[in-house]
Order: C-alpha cells, then sequence, then structure tokens
C-alpha cells in the first residue's frame, strides 16, 4: 500500500515540477479556469439562494389574486365581483387590494404604493419599507410629500419603518390608510386594483378558478402556485443573461478542451519520449498527465467555488449588481440565506473536473504510444 | 519541501474550508428561519404576491401579476429595454383561456 501511494506522490511531484516549468502559461490557465468556476458556481448559488427564500416567503401570498382585463390589459376591478366571487362555494374570503406605483421626481425611485387592512397605518400616517427610508433619509416621525393626482401636496407622517430583513419583500412598499390612498390617486370608490382571495380548501382552487373565469369572462385569477412557478422560473436558464453567462463558460470550457484534445506542444512530446527513454512505462506517463489535469481542475474547482460563496453570500453578490439594479433608482438590500444545493455543487464538479482531466489524458496516451525515439526526434 | 505536500496542504485546506461553509449554511439557514418566518407573516398580513426584487419596470417588480406580453406591454413592436428584463422571464401558464 506504501509502495503504491509513494508511487503516486513521486509522479505527483514531477507532474507539479513539470507544471511549474511553464508556470506563465499555467498560473495563466489556472486563473481562467478559476474564474470560470467562479461565475458559474456565483450564478448557481444566487438563483438557487433566491429560489429558496421565495419559495419560503411566498408560502403565505393569497390563494388566489383575481384581476379584471380590459384589450388584454389589467384594469380596476368593481367591487361587485368580489360579492360574485364570494358567493361561489368554497371561497371563504375575498379582499379588495388597493395598489399601484408612485414616481418619485425627487429621486427618481418607483415606489408600490398599498393600502392595509390588518395593522396598518392611521390616517395621515404612513408605513414605509427600508428602501424608501434609505433613499428619501426619512425616519419614524418624518413627513413625506407626495404629489397628488390634482398637483396638490399632500403630506403624510411616517409612522415607522419596516425592519432591514424584510427588504427582499418591501423595501419600496409605502403602505397608507385606504382613505389617504383614494384621495392621492383619485382612486374610484368600490373599485380596487385586484381580489385577494381565500379558498376553503386548497386542492379546490383550480376548480375555484374554472367557476370565477366562468361566471367573469373578463377576470383572470392568478394561483399562489402560478405565483410560486413564477419565482422558480425566475433566472430560468434560457433567460437573457443567463444564457449568455452559461453560454461562455461553456465556450470557455469548451477553448481548454480543445487546446488540450488537439494535441501537446513539441517540447511536452520530447519530455514523454526522454521519459519513455530512461525507462517509464504508457501507465505512468498517463499517470503523470492525470495529476497535471487534476493539480489544475481540482484547484481551479476548489478556490472557484468557496470565492462564489463568499460573493454571493458574504458581499451579497456585489458582481452581478450593475445587472440586477438595471436603470432601478431603489434598489433592495438584502442578503440572502446560504441555500446550497449539494445536487448542483456535484454537477458543477463533474463538469468541470472530470472532462478536463481527461481530455489532458487522451492526447498523452497518443504522444506515449509512439517510438521514444521518433517522439524525441518530432 | 516535496511539491506533492504542498498541493496536498492546499487541497486540504481547501476541502476543509469548503465543509466549513457548508456548516456555515446550514447554521445560517436554521438561524434565518425567524426571519423568514417575519417575512412571510409580512407578505400573509399585506397580502403581497411579489419579492422586490427589481423596481425598474412595474413587470420586473411584480412579475407574478404581471400582463401577459410583458415585454410588449406598451405597444406590439416595444422591446424590453430593461435591463431585469432579460433576467425575469415572461409569466407563462394562466387560467384565463378558455
Amino acid at each position: 500500500m506504501n509502495r503504491y501511494l509513494e508511487r503516486h506522490r513521486n509522479i505527483a511531484d514531477f507532474a507539479l515540477s513539470s507544471l511549474m516549468r511553464r508556470k506563465g502559461k499555467n498560473i495563466s490557465l489556472l486563473l481562467v479556469y478559476t474564474l470560470v468556476v467562479f461565475i458559474i458556481a456565483s450564478v448557481l448559488f444566487f438563483i438557487h439562494a433566491l429560489k429558496h427564500e421565495a419559495a419560503l416567503i411566498l408560502k403565505d401570498a393569497p390563494d388566489m389574486v383575481v384581476q379584471r382585463l380590459v384589450a388584454g390589459r389589467q384594469d380596476l376591478i368593481p367591487a361587485g365581483y368580489g360579492d360574485k366571487i364570494a358567493s361561489i362555494r368554497g371561497v371563504s374570503e375575498v379582499t379588495p387590494r388597493l395598489w399601484g406605483y408612485y414616481f418619485d421626481a425627487a429621486v427618481g425611485a418607483n415606489y408600490t404604493m398599498m393600502t392595509a387592512e390588518l395593522q396598518g397605518p392611521e390616517p395621515e400616517k404612513i408605513i414605509i419599507g427600508n428602501g424608501v427610508a434609505r433613499v428619501r433619509r426619512l425616519a419614524a416621525g418624518d413627513i413625506m410629500t407626495f404629489r397628488a393626482y390634482d398637483g396638490k401636496t399632500s403630506l403624510l407622517q411616517v409612522q415607522s419603518v419596516l425592519p432591514y430583513e424584510s427588504e427582499i419583500a418591501a423595501s419600496d412598499l409605502v403602505i397608507m390608510h385606504e382613505a389617504d390612498f383614494r384621495l392621492l390617486f383619485n382612486f374610484p370608490a368600490k373599485e380596487a386594483t385586484d381580489l385577494a382571495v381565500k379558498v376553503r380548501n386548497p386542492s379546490e382552487i383550480s376548480t375555484v378558478a374554472a367557476k370565477i373565469v366562468k361566471q367573469l369572462p373578463d377576470a383572470r385569477p392568478i394561483l399562489k402556485s402560478e405565483i410560486l412557478r413564477t419565482y422558480d422560473s425566475i433566472f430560468d436558464w434560457r433567460g437573457g443573461m443567463i444564457i449568455v453567462i452559461l453560454a461562455m463558460a461553456l465556450l470557455s470550457f469548451i477553448i481548454f478542451a480543445w487546446d488540450k484534445a488537439t494535441g501537446l506542444s513539441a517540447e511536452e512530446r520530447k519530455e514523454i519520449g526522454i521519459l519513455k527513454s530512461i525507462g517509464w512505462e504508457t501507465a505512468d506517463v498517463l499517470l503523470l498527465k492525470f495529476w497535471e489535469g487534476t493539480a489544475i481542475s481540482l484547484s481551479a474547482f476548489l478556490s472557484g467555488v468557496i470565492l462564489a460563496y463568499g460573493h454571493v453570500f458574504f458581499f451579497s453578490a456585489s458582481l452581478f449588481e450593475p445587472a440586477l439594479k438595471g436603470w432601478a433608482v431603489l434598489y433592495p438590500e438584502f442578503r440572502l440565506t446560504p441555500a446550497v444545493d449539494a445536487y448542483q455543487l456535484a454537477v458543477l464538479f463533474f463538469l468541470t473536473v472530470l472532462p478536463y482531466t481527461f481530455t489532458t489524458i487522451i492526447p498523452s496516451w497518443r504522444a506515449a504510444t509512439v517510438d521514444p525515439d521518433a517522439a524525441m526526434r518530432s | 519541501m516535496r511539491n506533492s505536500t504542498i498541493f496536498f496542504a492546499f487541497v486540504a485546506v481547501g476541502v476543509i474550508l469548503f465543509a466549513t461553509l457548508m456548516l456555515h449554511s446550514q447554521r445560517a439557514l436554521l438561524q434565518s428561519e425567524k426571519m423568514l418566518v417575519a417575512n412571510g407573516n409580512l407578505v400573509g398580513s399585506l397580502r403581497l404576491t411579489d419579492l422586490c426584487l427589481f423596481t425598474e419596470a412595474r413587470y420586473t417588480r411584480h412579475p407574478a401579476v404581471a400582463d401577459v406580453h410583458s415585454a410588449f406591454q406598451d405597444h406590439p413592436m416595444a422591446l424590453d429595454h430593461f435591463p431585469s428584463g432579460s433576467l425575469v422571464t415572461p409569466p407563462r401558464f394562466r387560467n384565463e383561456g378558455p
């Protein structure tokens, strides 16, 4: 056993010395390889953690949201629709939701304005998300000004600021009393933005949705399962930027593999020829190349994955920030819970470490099987 | 010191660091439970449908309740010009069909 291990160590020693002889080439290869693993691992960590968090947070979302469509666009829904829906068997509660958007010209940010029945603010007061407080530098007790539909200024006092931990769900929220909301936007009475529907038996949600569409053909029910599915398909690999990142990574690996599979340099061929002429077996040469490939790919994999973990979970994926922010002024600051999918990591390992290691062996095997004299002369 | 010793030490440090990060992940998941429950309650009490990830366009702020042809909602040839539009897939599914 010791002899077997010692043989491997000796060959590993030689492989590492051989790599160090071509220091510049191999270090640059290692850096690029690490960068590719880092990018793929960062994307995988970020997407999985976000999906994990979305599934847990949105499990308390309404069973169903019913919108009204006019000419293919969402329109205000009359209170009468709520009464009709409430009369459907299986529906336990229908709550009108009043919400919309407000563009704050002072900072150029968009807020989500909404009302809250439970634990909502008092009239002429608002509860704001942490993101709104940050961009407007507001704290509890401060006054926030809004420009109403008729151009008049509306002054509302900040009752409280939602905690930092809630940024992923409520960073841009401005929650106000229903009367203030209707006054600010001249929102028609007895109409709502949409309706939140609670169904007694979760297995009947789709049946209730079908009944709603039958009774109210211009209604559009959105089920909780569809809301959850939206966030499951967010950052889908077919999406624009994600496919660009994955395609770049795939092309990099093809270039690595192509470089290795198309053959060895004259210097490497000569080295193999010399090794064979001094008594190395073909199996020893293959083992040498296996250790060279393993040293590069394993180092790149470990470094790339560790750096990606730090990037996503300790530095809030700061490199992705420009893409995620887009043109938005108000950007939620949140630290994702580090949920790591072992299956994805295993796939990443098998896709990065193994192909590279094997592509280093194949040309070496071809070089190692020719006559040493011919290999040295070539 | 032999080259292989340095390499194996590097790999061992890497594996230990990797294992520590996996343990950190498990611990952080347990610690964040309270925060996730609080956020879940907030979503439940305000009847929210979406996470606040992108605030630049209404169909990326609320992708779950966005129009079906979100990217073309302004007019038929209006291509998506928001960067986050390339990260958020348009809503599929839907019950509004016959």
